[in-house]
């Protein structure tokens, strides 16, 4: 087995990163926090997000906080193994070369 | 991607996990200030005790309230100075200093911390005043090591010292005044000189 068979395509961009390392040590976050964190425009923060909802690696929820629409995320179990894995696979091919 | 590349993706993560769960502004001059602030008050009491006519302390008359005064004065001065010297330095990270993580620091300190200061106040209504030097010192110990997690770890090494040395004030209700000194003072100076030149110095 190759040592990049756990390296996980669908973190291959660094916005995709930042967000599941926001989420993994936060029970949760909304939209507004991930863009500050991660200094991304907000096309460009929704279209990584769609790519992780997809995957299942994260939860989306929308609600109404008054007239104002709110999305938070979550991290699913899924998604929190496999970013874990993606990280072991990072530091490991770092060790080996 | 090469090596560099993954090795940048793995202390960008680092940081942005920190940056996202911890509030790290705390500043350790304002440790320093606290920690004098706690042997200036500390000496006085000293004093006035040591020149009363009984030689010590007892929970009624003036004295008792001139010591609480003083340790409600040096605990207000400590806070204060630990605001406006925090606000400052989140002001020059371009930290928030009213957030997620901020907010989630103070709650897992002021729990173990006004819980213990509740307790405290109802033994010496009660008359049990030999161990409050040593409660004082475990409750805020365990204030410093609920925090540490949402701050920089630094401060769980400064609460278990605290810890520490409220138990052996426990054991040794007599030297309570001495273990005090060292943990409110002594070692705030300390571990306030650690972060300061750790963090604030160099950057």
């Amino acid at each position: 087995m190759s040592i990049i068979t756990n390296i996980n395509k669908v973190f291959d961009h660094r916005i995709r990163l930042g967000i599941m390392s926001v989420l993994v040590v936060n029970e949760n976050a909304d939209f507004k926090t991930l863009k500050e964190l991660l200094g991304a425009t907000d096309g460009n923060l929704a279209s990584h997000t769609k790519a992780l909802e997809k995957a299942e690696y994260i939860l989306v929820e929308k609600q109404f906080i008054g007239r104002k629409p709110n999305t938070t995320y979550t991290a699913t179990k899924l998604g929190q193994s496999a970013f874990k894995k993606h990280i072991n696979a990072l530091e490991q091919l770092i060790k080996n070369t | 991607m090469s090596n560099e590349d993954y090795l940048k993706d793995l202390s960008e993560i680092k940081n942005i996990m920190n940056k996202s769960s911890r509030f790290i502004s705390l500043s350790g001059l304002s440790g320093i200030l606290a920690g004098i602030y706690a042997l200036i008050g500390a000496t006085v009491a000293y004093y006035i005790v040591t020149n009363s006519s009984r030689g010590y302390l007892i929970l009624d008359g003036q004295i008792f309230n001139i010591c609480a005064g003083i340790l409600i004065a040096v605990a207000v001065l400590s806070i204060v100075t630990g605001i406006i010297l925090t606000t400052r330095k989140a002001k020059k990270n371009g930290e928030k200093i009213w957030d997620k993580s901020s907010k989630r620091l103070l709650f897992s300190f002021l729990t173990p911390l006004i819980a213990g200061g509740i307790y405290i106040l109802i033994i010496l209504w009660q008359g049990k005043y030999g161990q409050t030097g040593g409660l004082m010192l475990i409750f805020y110990g365990l204030a410093l090591v609920s925090a540490s997690k949402h701050s920089i770890g630094d401060i769980k090494y400064l609460g278990l010292t605290e810890i520490a040395l409220g138990l052996v004030a426990a054991l040794f209700p007599g030297y309570g005044f001495w273990l005090w000194v060292i943990g409110f003072g002594i070692m705030h100076i300390i571990y306030g000189s650690i972060m300061h030149f750790k963090y604030d110095v160099n950057q």
